[in-house]
């Protein structure tokens, strides 16, 4: 079965500088990447790898110069249809500055609604309390703001949001990152859930790889722009290939690995 | 070992809306030379208000209202904070988050690195610009004598981490209060910046007390362990070690089965139901009891106090978790 997001060969280059010093910034690089029905693939990198960039040209939000975005059969452009669009959703890193702090949570979720005449106005309600539903929060918090929610809050209504148009494709760009570690296992649980429950796919951007091994089933490593390693999640964790993703995986902190070393005694001279 | 800083029973204020709410209510630790001490808990829990307190920069708004904070034996809050003054960047210095906020845009790094050795030590102009050399190349800033003269937007957030570090070192505090300073950064910088952290500990005897909420860091670099949740620490203890492996107070273990894991098989993580309680509306018993799976009538009737489990070892919890209990039925009977 064909995948339902065929990314292949995408290459983004940004200029950078200007006169003499301008330049061209290589973003993404030959990129390539599937996204299977009901699959979470996660798309791990460090700062400036390129992970954002690979999001915002799945979304339609960047152009790119070659490839082909191929999404349910159909070749996507920067230029797309309301119902491309609605195909694919994006949540953002930070809840804190994604929402709007005047609108109610209603207020943000009809938006969406109306916007895309998802239902009939006499249905408002019922389909907003059970987008809450869906992202298990209280249809009591439907009629707060942003500001009296906690950051697990915030998120969760970012993916009702996102949920509203029925999309098929869920890009969750450092969705986490933001958040603290006990909130952040509910929203990993809620994602997994969706997969299950809606055959939602998912684009899992994160620098975390303990975050990414806990969700995703497959896994890319992507370092300056260029898809590094390419593996089944547990594979990738239990034998990687590449020598940059073996670095990665051995700088991170272990609950129970060995006490870190310091540097080679005397690096330190006594002024 | 002697003890480098002391901290009991402090308790923070902070105003909201012209009422005092208390931040801090009654923290107590201590920390010796060389040792490392992970400080971790949730957002708001009063980590970096800790650290705050003891070097004297709390945010307008938060005092102090009790308590005591001794280094080397002597009351830094005495005489107005005489001594506070006096300790802060030659005994004490404090390693922020955000480097990118806490650096000065309009200074240049070499300059922000030997200032304070200036200053504190006495150092010539150019001394101190060798010896502001010597500390870049130690916090692995590679081409440091061209770097000088960098101003900070100039480099990228690892490097401006190692600045930060750099000048925290200057005058080679004996305490280092570490404020999340891996938290922004990737994890290939990470893990240098966790060695030289090890190193200043190992090779010079610094005290680290190293607030975080990432419990592999504290895994890492840290031997002993406090606990924080809502300005009250739950469980402190001397080794961490077997914290991780067995903690008794029911707020450690959900914080650790949240952890996603980097080895072992793969599990659902278990979320902490509900959320952290707000400064304004504290409960009379434990803090965590709303959100407990152990709780029982008796948390919430009265303050909790810590109560010793082992060996430099306490827990704040009425029906502390014993190894035993570990197994299910055995938590099963306890509800």
């Amino acid at each position: 079965m064909a995948p339902l997001l065929s990314a292949a060969n995408v290459s983004v280059a940004f200029k950078v500088g200007h006169g003499r010093h301008a330049t061209t910034l290589a973003a993404l690089d030959d990129v390539s990447l599937d996204i299977g029905r009901g699959e979470i693939v996660g798309l791990v990198g460090e700062s400036g790898s390129g992970k954002s960039t690979m999001a915002r040209v799945v979304c339609g939000l960047q152009t790119h110069e070659n490839g082909r975005v191929v999404f349910d059969g159909q070749e996507l452009g920067y230029r797309r249809s309301k119902e491309q669009r609605r195909a694919i959703q994006l949540v953002f890193q930070d809840p804190y500055a994604s929402l709007d702090p005047r609108m109610t949570v209603r207020q943000t979720l009809a938006e969406v609604l109306r916007v895309h005449r998802i239902v009939a106005k006499t249905d408002l309600r019922r389909r907003c309390e059970e987008l809450m539903d869906l992202v298990q929060l209280s249809g009591r918090l439907l009629d707060s703001r942003p500001g009296g929610m906690s950051g697990g809050q915030r998120q969760r209504v970012c993916i009702a949001r996102a949920l509203a148009v029925t999309p098929q494709l869920l890009v969750a760009d450092e969705a986490v990152a933001a958040l603290d570690v006990s909130v952040q296992a509910g929203i990993v649980n809620l994602l997994a859930d969706l997969r299950t429950d809606l055959g939602l796919s998912i684009l899992f951007i994160a620098h975390d790889l303990a975050v990414v091994r806990a969700l995703c089933d497959r896994v890319s490593v992507i370092y300056h722009g260029r898809i590094r390693e390419e593996r089944p999640c547990q594979e990738l964790f239990d034998d990687p290939h590449d020598d940059y993703t073996k670095r990665l995986l051995s700088a991170i902190p272990r609950l129970d690995g060995p006490r870190t070393a310091g540097l080679e005694s005397g690096a330190l001279r006594h002024a | 070992m002697t003890t480098l800083l002391s901290i009991e029973d402090l308790r923070v204020a902070v105003d909201i809306g012209g009422r005092a709410y208390d931040a801090l209510d009654g923290v107590s630790l201590s920390l010796s030379e060389g040792e490392a001490r992970g400080l971790v808990g949730e957002s708001g829990s009063g980590k970096s208000l800790t650290l705050r307190a003891v070097m004297g920069l709390l945010p307008h708004g938060a005092r102090i209202t009790g308590g005591r904070i001794l280094f080397e034996g002597q009351d830094l809050l005495a005489n107005g904070g005489r001594l506070q003054r006096k300790v802060r960047g030659t005994g004490i210095s404090m390693i922020f988050q955000e480097p990118a906020v806490a650096l000065n845009p309009v200074m240049k790094v070499g300059e922000q690195i030997y200032d304070s050795a200036m200053r504190h030590r006495g150092l010539k102009k150019k001394e101190a610009r060798e010896y502001a050399v010597h500390l870049m190349e130690l916090v692995g800033i590679t081409d440091p004598a061209a770097r000088l003269n960098a101003y900070p937007f100039e480099l990228s957030g690892g490097l401006r981490q190692r600045v930060m570090i750099a000048a925290g070192v200057a005058c080679r505090p004996k305490l280092i209060l570490c404020d999340e300073p891996t938290t922004a950064l990737d994890v290939t910088v990470q893990e240098q910046i966790l060695r030289l952290f090890a190193h200043l500990r190992d090779e010079l005897g610094a005290g680290l007390l190293y607030v975080t909420h990432d419990l592999a860091v504290i895994a890492q670099l840290c031997d002993t362990l406090t606990v924080l949740y809502s300005g009250k620490v739950m469980e402190s203890a001397h080794d961490r070690r077997s914290v991780f492996a067995a903690p008794h107070h029911p707020y450690t273990e959900a914080l650790l089965a949240a952890t996603p894991r980097i080895d072992g098989t793969v599990k659902r993580l278990l979320a902490i139901p509900g959320n952290a309680p707000s400064v304004m509306d504290r409960q009379p018993g434990c803090p965590f009891a709303p959100r407990c799976e152990y709780v029982t009538e008796e948390c919430q009737a009265a303050p909790v106090s810590m109560s010793p489990v082992g060996d430099s070892w306490d827990v704040a919890c009425v029906n502390p978790l014993s190894p035993a209990a570990e197994s299910t039925e055995a938590a099963e009977g306890a509800r």
